[in-house]
């Protein structure tokens, strides 16, 4: 029967689930902590400091108060609008963390489980419409706030996430043509016996990365916000924990599309390329802890970098930004795709023309 | 249009090429130069744990001195309330009693001695004036509070400690300083 429910596997999933979700969350609050200590250090400051030992409290700290905030909805905006807008980001935020693959299986007193919530075939595709969903929450909370500079960040960010995800998919259609799949495990499993993706497509990375950029509204891109021309961007009329959705938003955004830029170009978790890991012969409990050690650390990286990133150069102006994705990215990343396309056809007739 | 100098120069723009409009070298050697800051040393210092000394010269908070046995030095002159240019300083003298003695230096004291310290612009000329040794400026300065008048110190707040009942306190309030009557007997 196509219905029957196996229990185990229902609750196996939402320990998994609860689990996920609270690791995003957990992890993004410690990246608003690094973020802060981060341009702290490239600034030649000490950074957050004084709440518990070296300042690993802050985040709390942070909530609290966020949390304590008098909490205003603004008379003339649409109420039930202007709350659905920093849940949908959350929403989406968080949802896409289901299809990512965080380890091979473990061993679970005698049970298999899949260290991933949902093994989707189309994967990817799942990704990109929910990450294009984000915008969505920041549309509605900029047009429900009622007020010219939210309704401006608005506008901005569905321009640019619009101009920047076809930059974005084009790149990933590069991707797909090499590995042929779209389930991120199997991406994950081809690249654990071969080379890493970003040996492939490296101009495809290049490009997806700076999409990934604009999609989670970072520096250089962060015109959405910009809060010297449009004090806060979609969020100026927010406060308290709805505030604190919006920025926490972003930074799960940004956990997630690093995660998703390791799983894709770097071999997820996958320790060492061009070699197996399984010639160890560990068990499958350690080497899912090995895995998800190996993933955690790029996507570290790719935080890092995020970081660096923001606190290195200035924002865009909004010509730039539009001259960047439609007339330099496109391109490139159609003539990425092209390219690719050619060597996989010579390829498959055996290098001849 | 006749140049009023010959020092203007001709800029030549040319129109950014394919790769500086790509940005992405210019945003490397950028990042390279933030990176390079990870290894600075940091000037902060951690305030309330770690402070950073103070010169020798340093005019901070007043103190009023006692000489070793403890006694007050202050005469009440009010040479450094007519030295002070901020007008900070009050006091009223009175007579010293009989029995007194092991508490005042000489036989006329200071019955209030009061700094508004927000007047005060720690200039030291009352420490020049003082012909007893009775003022000086220390090492520290004022710290904040809630209220402006308790920023008016009286003399118990810039008393020295008593060198012979709490030696302790008096060698922490003293610091590296030099009494002066160590240094000329006369005073």
């Amino acid at each position: 029967m196509l219905l029957a429910l196996d229990l185990a596997l229902i609750l196996e999933k939402l320990v998994l689930i609860v689990i996920v979700v609270m690791a995003s969350l957990v992890i993004a609050m410690y990246v608003t902590f690094a973020e802060r200590k981060v341009a702290a250090i490239l600034q030649d400051r000490r950074g957050p400091n004084r709440a518990g030992p070296f300042g690993i409290l802050q985040p709390v700290a942070d909530g609290l108060k966020l949390f304590f905030k008098e909490e205003i909805i603004p008379e003339f905006s649409s109420k039930f609008l202007f709350i659905l807008g920093p849940s949908m980001a959350m929403l989406t935020a968080i949802m896409t963390g289901a299809v990512v693959p965080w380890g091979d299986h473990i061993d679970f007193f005698g049970r298999t489980v899949s260290l991933q919530i949902a093994d989707v075939n189309v994967g990817i595709l799942y990704v990109f419409g929910v990450v294009s969903m984000g915008v969505y929450g920041i549309m509605i909370g900029s047009w429900a706030s009622n007020n010219k500079y939210s309704l401006l960040g608005g506008l901005r960010a569905a321009s640019q996430i619009i101009s920047y995800e076809l930059a974005m998919g084009i790149s990933l259609i590069a991707l797909l043509m090499v590995t042929g799949t779209l389930s991120l495990k199997e991406m994950v499993l081809q690249q654990q016996q071969g080379w890493w993706n970003f040996c492939y497509q490296p101009l495809g990375f290049l490009i997806f990365l700076i999409c990934a950029f604009a999609e989670c509204n970072r520096t250089p891109f962060d015109l959405p916000e910009a809060e010297n021309e449009l004090i806060g961007g979609y969020h100026t009329e927010y406060s308290s924990m709805k505030l604190g959705f919006y920025l926490f938003s972003e930074y799960i955004n940004m956990f997630v599309s690093s995660v998703i830029m390791s799983t894709l170009f770097f071999g997820g978790y996958d320790l060492i390329p061009f070699y197996d890991e399984s010639a160890w012969g560990l068990s499958a409990n350690w080497m899912a802890i090995i895995g998800l050690g190996a993933l955690m650390a790029k996507v570290v990286f790719f935080l890092f970098l995020f970081m660096w990133v923001r606190w290195t150069i200035p924002r865009f102006r909004y010509d730039q930004l539009m001259n960047l994705g439609w007339r330099i990215l496109i391109p490139l990343a159609l003539v990425n795709m092209l390219v690719t396309g050619a060597v996989i056809l010579l390829k498959q007739n055996n290098w001849h023309f | 249009m006749q140049a009023l100098t010959n020092r203007a120069k001709q800029v030549e723009r040319q129109p950014m090429s394919f790769l500086e409009r790509l940005y992405l070298v210019a945003i490397f050697k950028g990042m390279l130069i933030t990176f390079r800051h990870i290894f600075k040393k940091k000037p902060t210092i951690n305030y309330p744990e770690k402070k950073r000394p103070f010169s020798p010269v340093f005019r901070g908070l007043h103190i009023l001195n006692r000489d070793a046995e403890g006694r007050e030095n202050c005469t009440a002159c009010g040479l450094c309330a007519v030295a002070c240019p901020a007008e900070a300083i009050t006091m009223e003298a009175a007579e010293r009693q009989e029995g007194e003695e092991g508490l005042y230096k000489e036989e006329k004291y200071a019955a209030k001695y009061e700094i508004n310290m927000l007047r005060c612009i720690f200039c030291g000329l009352c420490e020049d004036a003082c012909p007893k040794d009775a003022i000086y400026l220390s090492e520290t300065f004022a710290p904040a509070d809630y209220q402006r008048k308790q920023f008016i110190y009286n003399k118990q707040e810039l008393l020295i400690p008593h060198p012979v009942k709490e030696p302790e306190a008096y060698k922490k309030a003293l610091g590296n300083r030099v009494p002066r009557e160590k240094i000329n007997p006369a005073i």
